[in-house]
């Protein structure tokens, strides 16, 4: 074939319709992974900070709460903390991949996707399950570390957790999405996530159990989304550890309403609940910007 | 309205079209129509609506009241039908550097449903035309500005639009860049079957068009082909060097009733017919001329006669503040 062909393949863009749509999605979510391998500074830099919790904060601090019974099974303060870390490490992650849209916009390369003819839901779905894939990916490498914080490598704990961490990046990236539809800047919205992920993070359970709190800090507790994603991880974690029972109820006492606790199962559906209800108000901001 | 439909009798057309952004009148009721198949340009200084008009066509701005159709359907009441027919190269750069070329132009294909049995093929024939092919497996963001720009314009016809919009194509290119995109632009007329509507504020650019029209200040001052343009403004250029600038004004005003200025190291002036003026000019000035030049009017006269203004002139911060509002406006 030469440069200029009298031939020229002519193409009809079809309708609008469900398969389509469904390719759309593919392609903004294929994108967020392609983008997330080739930036690798990224996924490096995104380990540091639950490297240092767990190796640093985990170390440092299980000095002052060993536990009588506990050393024997090498559960300590690290293997508490596991979890929390995964949750942190996802969290981080699936808001970066939601702040992209705000860098698409920036970048000129939002008006690419928002000009073409397929629905603002599919390009708002792609991304945010992309992040929420992005996302996991990150907390796979942390479950890869597990053997640090003596957590075994039992096949059905490393799944349970990957879904687990899934379900909370995909309520996450809507959480982000939701706030990047209305942002221009790049500063002005990891400002806001600053200020979101912050205290969602210390009230969620990821670094501290969350019984014999004082009221006011349980009640906060109570009413983070995050703490339904953690919960669910640390729950996983100790049901695959034989350590006594003195030891599971310091460090795994799980969430409770006024005294009833919250099964795992609830928390989850509290997670999904929330992800789709996020990802509702996303596309309705995005439908609504035209 | 089937996608497969008779084509329609004008490729743009539009009909007292508005656009106010709060106070601001930035398209103040314009008219025109497009011809299938003609490269049409929208001609005017930064600022005039030139940018504010393109995305109303585009379907990325509702206008605030008056009408248009794309390739014969209705920008506001079927915005997807329009969006399947055009295609669309903007002035600031939307590709993703993480993406090698051939990803961006997958993730395009894939947006617009090109059917996946053609894609190959038409990606390499929009890539060969552009000169890109070989680099399609390098991402983007090592790709100069220009082939930026290029890889930009085979993305617009991935999809085999009716129309195609190049909102200031060649705006910070270097001049070699320039003159190969125009290459591409004229080629794609006798390859594609396609129309080509264009803003641009380089004069030069605008001789390559069918027809072009003059926006200044949000309102079609004058739409035309360039020849009828140029013939309209009536008066050629006349240069001359003497070796007394000052006197030589003072002496056209006195004897010809002309006024002139220096331009360009040159006493210029403007008259109906240059050559038959010059004999006269050359026996009755009485001061020694040492060179004269008669050209044609330029678009650039003809810029000049319909606004007042050169081109250049007419650009500064009304045009900053446009493009800030357009801006805030193509957020959607």
């Amino acid at each position: 074939m030469t440069a200029i062909t009298p031939d020229v393949v002519r193409v009809a863009v079809p309708e609008r319709s469900v398969r389509h749509d469904m390719r759309a999605v593919k392609i903004v979510l294929e994108r967020e992974l392609i983008r997330f391998w080739r930036d690798r500074m990224r996924m490096i830099s995104g380990l540091m900070q639950p490297i240092l919790w767990l190796l640093v904060m985990g170390n440092g601090l299980s000095n002052l709460t060993r536990l009588p019974g506990a050393s024997s099974t090498g559960v300590d303060l690290k293997t508490f903390i596991f979890p929390g870390v995964c949750a942190m490490s996802v969290m981080f992650t699936a808001m970066f991949s939601a702040g992209s849209i705000v860098w698409d916009r920036e970048f000129g390369f939002l008006r690419e996707m928002l000009v073409a003819p397929v629905s603002r839901s599919a390009i708002v779905v792609g991304k945010c399950f992309g992040g929420a894939l992005v996302a996991t990916a990150q907390g796979a490498v942390i479950v890869a570390l597990a053997g640090l914080a003596s957590v075994p490598y039992n096949p059905v704990l490393i799944v349970t957790l990957l879904a687990e961490m899934f379900l909370g990046a995909f309520a996450l990236t809507g959480f982000g999405i939701m706030m990047a539809a209305r942002m221009k800047s790049m500063q002005s919205f990891f400002g806001l996530m600053q200020m979101a992920m912050m205290p969602m993070m210390f009230l969620s359970g990821a670094l501290y159990p969350l019984n014999g709190l004082p009221t006011w800090l349980s009640v906060l507790t109570r009413f983070n989304p995050l703490t339904y994603a953690v919960d669910p991880l640390r729950q996983a974690v100790f049901a695959h550890l034989s350590v006594p029972a003195a030891v599971a109820a310091r460090f795994n006492p799980g969430v409770t309403w006024n005294g009833w606790r919250v099964p795992v199962g609830l928390e989850i559906g509290i997670v999904v609940a929330l992800g789709v209800g996020l990802l509702g108000v996303a596309i309705i901001e995005f439908r609504r910007g035209e | 309205m089937e996608a497969g439909g008779a084509p329609p009798g004008s490729a743009v057309e539009v009909d007292g079209l508005v656009k106010r952004f709060g106070e601001l009148e930035a398209v103040k009721g314009i008219g025109f129509t497009v011809r299938p198949g003609e490269i049409f340009g929208f001609l005017g200084p930064n600022g005039a609506g030139k940018s504010t008009t393109i995305s109303m066509l585009c379907t990325l701005l509702k206008p605030t009241a008056g009408a248009a159709r794309v390739a014969g359907y209705d920008v506001v009441t079927q915005r997807d039908d329009v969006r399947r027919n055009i295609g669309l190269v903007f002035q600031d750069p939307t590709l993703d550097g993480y993406l090698t070329g051939e990803q961006n132009l997958r993730f395009h294909a894939d947006l617009y449903g090109v059917p996946r049995s053609l894609f190959p093929e038409r990606l390499r024939q929009v890539l060969e035309m552009v000169n890109l092919w070989d680099r399609r497996g390098d991402r983007v963001e090592t790709y100069s500005g220009g082939m930026k720009r290029r890889l930009e314009i085979a993305r617009g016809l991935l999809h085999s639009p009716r129309v195609l919009f190049l909102d200031e194509p060649t705006v910070g290119l270097d001049p070699q860049t320039r003159s190969s995109i125009w290459e591409y632009i004229r080629q794609l007329r006798d390859t594609e079957e396609i129309t080509i509507f264009m803003t641009t504020h380089y004069m030069d650019e605008a001789e390559y068009c069918d027809r072009i029209a003059i926006i200044d200040s949000g309102k079609i001052v004058a739409l035309d082909t360039p020849e009828a343009l140029k013939a309209s403004v009536g008066k050629d250029r006349v240069q001359i060097n003497t070796d007394d600038d000052e006197a030589t004004i003072a002496a056209l005003k006195e004897r010809f009733d002309l006024e002139a200025a220096v331009h360009e190291g040159a006493v210029t002036f403007a008259v109906p017919s240059g050559g038959e003026f010059v004999p006269r000019l050359f026996a009755e000035l009485g001061i020694p001329i040492k060179s004269v030049s008669v050209s044609r009017p330029s678009l650039d006269d003809v810029f000049m006669s319909y606004t007042g203004n050169t081109i250049r002139d007419a650009e500064g911060s009304a045009g900053d503040f446009m493009r800030m509002m357009i801006r805030a406006g193509g957020r959607r």
